[in-house]
């Protein structure tokens, strides 16, 4: 991995800044730290000398103005990286939020289920928010400390040259040894790590795994007896990782060894010809005040990468999924929305040889299916899962394009027209959609409601809460309608938010009702509630709705239903 | 490796008692402090890693310290006899540094991981009597307490050994540095004291509200995004998507200005412990310079001191880090000890090892059983009565939420009744220990596990002994054979988070299986359709049925589904039995059985 991605310098403005702050505080630090090795060897040197108080009284207070320096000096580089971490997170979170929300990414449907290596709705969360929190130790810790590793050695290594030039050469050979060593070392240990990493998590996860088993290990009496094997797990544990450890620290200690032993070998050179009177004291003084400031930042910087990595990491997480696109089917552009919901929406809608293949499938999810629906109908949509019920909804919704054929639709006294020459948003904005798993927001009652209409007065609300059987429950939570749902609507019960999500149709008042399975995971009582609401919202509309069984056609009854049975488009061979 | 479920006998284990990390006085003490005392069996193996740590650090400053003397003397142009010691301790300290280090670092973590392992046992042997079914049913709850326990890893490794080690060589540096020269040791010793103590615990003094208003901040905006996202294909039906990326981006922008306002408060250790460092080394400069003045030490003492002071900061280096973490470490302490520290949800019976009558019928007879899961809530079960005849099938519908799992618990000696018996065979079942109970009655709880390993082991955790004809036996009982012989590994395919993932319909029919290779007398079944398409829960109830044949059963459902087929149904509801009869009795009878089979 790079220690730093160009796409972040290139995407990021805050970047930039923080780069340009870095540099010129670490070219300041170093100067300070060159300043500080000359000046403690001149004093002392001038003790011994004899020299007084107005020599080096002066030089002592500039010791004391350096310190003061060098911790403004920190203390504003460190702000300023804290300052420029939080830009870049906001600026890398708000591309990635309206680029995975703009692109249909999240959008799950039947057989979206990540085969496209796309990742779950969790990890994306994660990424923006903890997984781009790891950026504040690179740019506060792990950059800064970069650019003096690039500095200091430099300048250090320039001024022991000229100041006493077989030191110079002592570091000149050890310092790049270092680098190499570590890579060296790096390089033969990968192989092996990697092999027992994989052992490592398979031990690791052991754990989690009998404690999440626990009940069932009760109840077969293998409880007791399984401490016994956890100690032993975490004995074999234990061993492998030591196993690992030996060889992972060894390029920590290839780099501690050769910076430490450098110092010393510089110490007793210089120390050796200062007795010989070849040196003078103050130059040794100095020389061995700054050998270790050469290797410092080495050290740092190896100290902080991997910690730092998991920063660059999220970075390019964030980059992979601001590259990814979804292959909707045709990229056709949709044509400018009104504003107002088309009136096709209520009228006559037909397929004709619909096709749907998921990317990186060999089955298509629908083929060739001609479907006609007039105005008024009531379609009931059954078949088998995996028949391609819901995606068919997909398709009506225009979360998706079919791959072949097309849908047209008929607006009352109008042409047949492809729907594709409505605009989407117009489409969308005459259904109301009510899916298997609705989700709740962390907002009111009332606002989740009023999703798809948001002017709806409080009157309009109540109504349709009331319409969907909602009314008595809502009433009953602590402030009412004014109620906040908690995350995924977790306060209310899966029945209870199936009819809010009917209330939500309902108070969309659209011609065209989309319905899958409703009462699918309900119990017989909520069910029977959801039902009858069902039949409220079917009043009058349009409506396609997918079910498992045809129980259905008694409660949703009325002259105007229709039965469709998708058949499975081809045998789905079992893994 | 061995797997989970490797097969050991049980009753050759002694009875774990955990030690005094949970009594009563421990409770009150500090989690750290506990934490780290369950470190104390290793305490050597730490000794021997402070001990070379501090030999690490303390070669670094002293080699600084001797190379300083030796530039100093050898300004004098002595004999180069007066610097031999000196050469030769400078490339020995030059060497040693490093290798201490890493021994250092292995010992340690030796020492760590053979801590995590013994406290893996506690955790889980606490876990195994404290029914964790209940508090535990989330699996975040689950990987969030492994991962408190992996947190003690963390202490010992990066937060109980650098403190150590900086007493132990920030000690003897400032003892050497006071024999030559005492304002200059108590310097350092200020200035140490206040870099790598004071600092840290000002630095998460301060940083406590940044951080609190920086995650309520950081909620806000994942509350926000988790709505977004998952609601993505909602909010993008209803046209409303626009307005909640609108939410994301204003809570976005709320994280980042907390976040800016208070890069103030967090960039000043920073700042504070390199001023405390360049102060201190002036201060050890200029009083040196003065005391040379003055004659109380020579200006070889003085590039001693300074060079000393100079280095010794090393030793506070990583304090900080240290401090930081200590606030979350703490955090996973309370929880893994509010684990620890929970009480038995079994007492132990009256009268030791008091056995079921292996030839006697077993009816279970449930009598005004009463449970709650603490003083104040509400009564889970509210006095049932059940009958359970032997070789009768028994079944408890009810909704969601009626007390039905519950009921399933106590007869699997889970947890403990709050009022009423439950009696088999004539026996209150409290009386009897809770394996033996357990060796009559058993099933497939609520949420059957399938363990990370082969589906042979899986299936044997019900019965160490057996072999492969019987194990395939219990497979055709489930239906399952057909499956597991189309596998290419048969029985030695891995399954669980490790191999294979069943589907929802396997998974019941493995539990199935093995509950039917325990052989016990009386069957539990757990809403063994729950998660199951319409299409599989007809064929499973029906492979259940005609498997529980011969066995006393209790089956729990929230689903109608096949009832026709058993002996006796009991409706509950909010914790209360308020139907009770055949299929055809109880279709008879105008109330909730009838209403919702109608449907």
């Amino acid at each position: 991995m790079k220690p730093l991605d160009p796409r972040l310098v290139r995407t990021a403005s805050a970047v930039r800044v923080h780069l340009a702050v870095t540099v010129v505080s670490g070219v300041l630090i170093t100067g300070l730290i060159l300043l500080q090795a000359w000046l403690l060897s001149r004093v002392i040197t001038g003790v011994r000398a004899g020299d007084g108080m107005d020599v080096l009284g002066p030089l002592i207070v500039l010791v004391a103005v350096v310190a003061l320096t060098r911790a403004l000096l920190s203390y504003l580089a460190e702000t300023s990286a804290l300052h420029s971490a939080a830009r870049t997170k906001s600026q890398l979170r708000r591309r990635l939020i309206a680029h995975v929300t703009g692109s249909g990414t999240v959008w799950p449907a039947e057989g979206g289920d990540g085969r496209d290596g796309s990742p779950k709705v969790g990890e994306l969360v994660t990424l923006a928010t903890r997984g781009l929190d790891a950026l504040d130790e690179y740019f506060a810790r792990y950059l800064p400390q970069l650019v003096l590793s690039a500095i200091v050695p430099l300048a250090v290594l320039s001024v022991v040259f000229w100041a006493d030039w077989i030191s110079g050469v002592v570091i000149l050979v050890t310092l790049p040894l270092i680098p190499i060593f570590m890579a060296l070392i790096g390089m033969h240990t990968q192989q092996r790590t990697d092999r027992q990493w994989k052992l490592l998590s398979r031990l690791g996860g052991h754990f989690l795994d009998v404690v999440e088993g626990l009940p069932t290990l009760a109840i077969f009496r293998r409880a007791k007896a399984q401490a016994a094997i956890i100690r032993e797990v975490g004995e074999d544990h234990r061993k492998a990782t030591m196993g690992t450890l030996r060889i992972a620290f060894l390029s920590a200690f290839a780099l501690e060894l050769l910076a430490t032993l450098a110092v010393a070998l510089v110490a007793v050179e210089v120390g050796l010809r200062l007795l010989g009177g070849h040196m003078d004291y103050q130059t040794a003084l100095l020389v061995l005040i700054l050998a270790p400031e050469a290797y410092l930042p080495l050290r740092e910087v190896g100290a902080r990468f991997h910690a730092s990595m998991e920063g660059v990491a999220a970075a390019d997480q964030v980059f992979t999924e601001l590259d990814r696109r979804r292959d909707d089917g045709a990229e056709r552009p949709s044509p400018a929305p009104t504003g107002r919901p088309s009136p096709a929406t209520g009228g006559d809608l037909r397929l004709r040889g619909i096709g749907l293949r998921y990317p990186g499938r060999d089955t298509p999810a629908l083929s060739e299916l001609d479907l006609t629906l007039e105005a008024g109908e009531h379609l009931l949509l059954t078949g088998p899962s995996g028949s391609g019920k819901t995606t068919l909804l997909s398709l009506l919704l225009r979360l998706r394009e079919p791959t072949e054929g097309r849908i047209e639709v008929r607006a009352p006294d109008g042409e047949w027209t492809p729907l594709w020459d409505v605009p989407v948003e117009d489409w969308r904005a005459g259904i109301a959609w009510v899916p298997q798993h609705p989700y709740l927001f962390d907002v009111s009652v009332a606002d989740n409601i009023r999703l798809g209409s948001p002017d709806a007065g409080l009157d309009r609300v109540r109504e349709a809460a009331r319409l969907a059987e909602a009314d008595g429950f809502v009433q009953a939570l602590p402030d009412g309608y004014e109620t906040r749902l908690g995350e995924r609507g977790t306060r209310l019960s899966a029945g209870q938010r199936q009819r809010i999500a009917l209330a939500r149709a309902l108070c969309r008042d659209a011609p065209l009702v989309l319905l899958d399975e409703p009462t699918a995971h309900l119990d017989p009582e909520n069910a029977t509630a959801v039902r009858t609401a069902v039949a409220r919202l079917l009043e009058g509309r349009t409506a396609v709705i997918v079910a498992h069984d045809t129980g259905w056609a008694e409660s949703v009854s009325g002259d105007r239903l229709r039965t469709a049975h998708l058949p499975l488009p081809t045998e789905r061979v079992s893994p | 490796m061995s797997a989970p479920v490797t097969g050991r006998d049980v009753d050759s284990e002694a009875d774990p008692v955990i030690g005094s990390v949970v009594d009563e006085r421990g409770r009150r003490k500090d989690p750290l402090r506990r934490m780290i005392a369950l470190a104390r069996p290793r305490s050597a193996r730490f000794a021997l890693g402070v001990l070379l740590g501090g030999a690490a650090t303390g070669s670094g400053v002293a080699l600084l310290g001797v190379a300083a003397w030796m530039l100093a003397t050898a300004a004098n142009h002595p004999s180069i006899t007066a610097l031999s010691v000196a050469v030769v301790a400078t490339r020995a300290l030059g060497v040693s540094k490093g290798v201490t280090r890493y021994l250092e670092r292995l010992v340690t973590h030796d020492a760590a991981f053979r801590t995590l392992a013994q406290v893996r046992v506690r955790v889980y042997e606490r876990l195994a009597r404290t029914e964790p079914f209940v508090r535990f049913r989330s699996g975040d709850l689950v990987s969030r307490l492994v991962n408190d326990t992996e947190a003690t890893l963390d202490l010992l490794v990066r937060g109980l050994t650098p403190p150590l080690v900086s007493v132990v060589t920030g000690g003897a540096t400032v003892l050497v540095l006071t024999a030559v020269y005492a304002p200059g040791g108590l310097l350092l010793a200020a200035g140490l004291l206040l870099a790598g103590l004071a600092v840290p615990l000002m630095a998460a003094a301060l940083n406590r509200k940044p951080g609190l208003r920086e995650a309520e901040a950081r909620g806000t905006l994942s509350t926000a995004l988790v709505d977004t996202l998952h609601g993505a294909p909602d909010l993008v039906a209803y046209g409303a998507m626009d307005r909640h990326v609108a939410r994301v981006n204003e809570a976005d922008a709320e994280l980042t200005r907390v976040a800016r306002r208070d890069a103030a408060t967090l960039g000043l250790s920073e700042g504070v412990n390199t001023l405390i460092t360049g102060l201190t080394v002036w201060g050890a400069l200029f009083s040196g310079v003065l005391a040379v003045e003055e004659g109380t030490i020579g200006p070889t003492a003085l590039a001693v001191l300074v060079l000393v002071t100079l280095a010794a900061f090393e030793i506070v280096a990583p304090l900080p880090a240290v401090a930081s973490r200590l606030g979350a470490i703490r955090a996973s302490g309370v929880r893994l000890f509010g684990v620890l520290d929970a009480p038995a949800a079994i007492a132990p019976p009256a009268q030791e090892g008091l056995e079921i009558d292996p030839d006697v019928d077993a009816p279970v007879h449930i009598r005004d059983l009463r449970v709650r899961y603490g003083p104040e809530e509400p009564w889970a079960l509210d006095g049932v009565d059940l009958e359970i005849p032997a070789g009768a099938t028994v079944a408890v519908v009810g909704p969601s939420g009626a007390g039905k799992s519950t009921l399933a618990s106590v007869l699997l000696r889970l947890r403990d009744p709050d009022g009423g018996r439950v009696e088999i065979g004539g026996t209150d079942i409290t009386a009897y220990p809770a394996d033996e109970v357990r060796r009559v009655v058993s099933g497939v709880p609520e949420d059957p596990h399938v363990f990370g390993s082969t589906l042979r082991e899986n299936l044997r955790l019900a019965k160490p002994g057996a072999g492969d004809d019987e194990l395939c036996a219990a497979l055709r009982g489930a239906r399952l054979a057909h499956d597991v012989e189309a596998m290419p590994q048969g029985l030695d395919t891995r399954v669980g988070s490790h191999g294979l993932g069943l589907s929802g319909g396997m998974v019941r029919r493995l539990a199935l299986a093995r509950a039917v290779l325990a052989a016990p007398r009386v069957l539990v079944l757990d809403e063994p359709t729950a998660h199951l398409d319409p299409d599989t829960r007809d064929a499973v109830v029906a492979d259940l049925l005609a498997a529980a044949e011969g066995f006393s059963t209790l089956l729990i459902t929230h689903d109608l589904t096949g009832l026709d087929r058993v002996d006796r149904i009991y409706v509950v509801r909010d914790g209360r039995v308020l139907q009770s009869g055949t299929h055809t009795e109880l279709l008879a009878e105008d109330g909730w059985y009838r209403r919702v089979h109608e449907r």
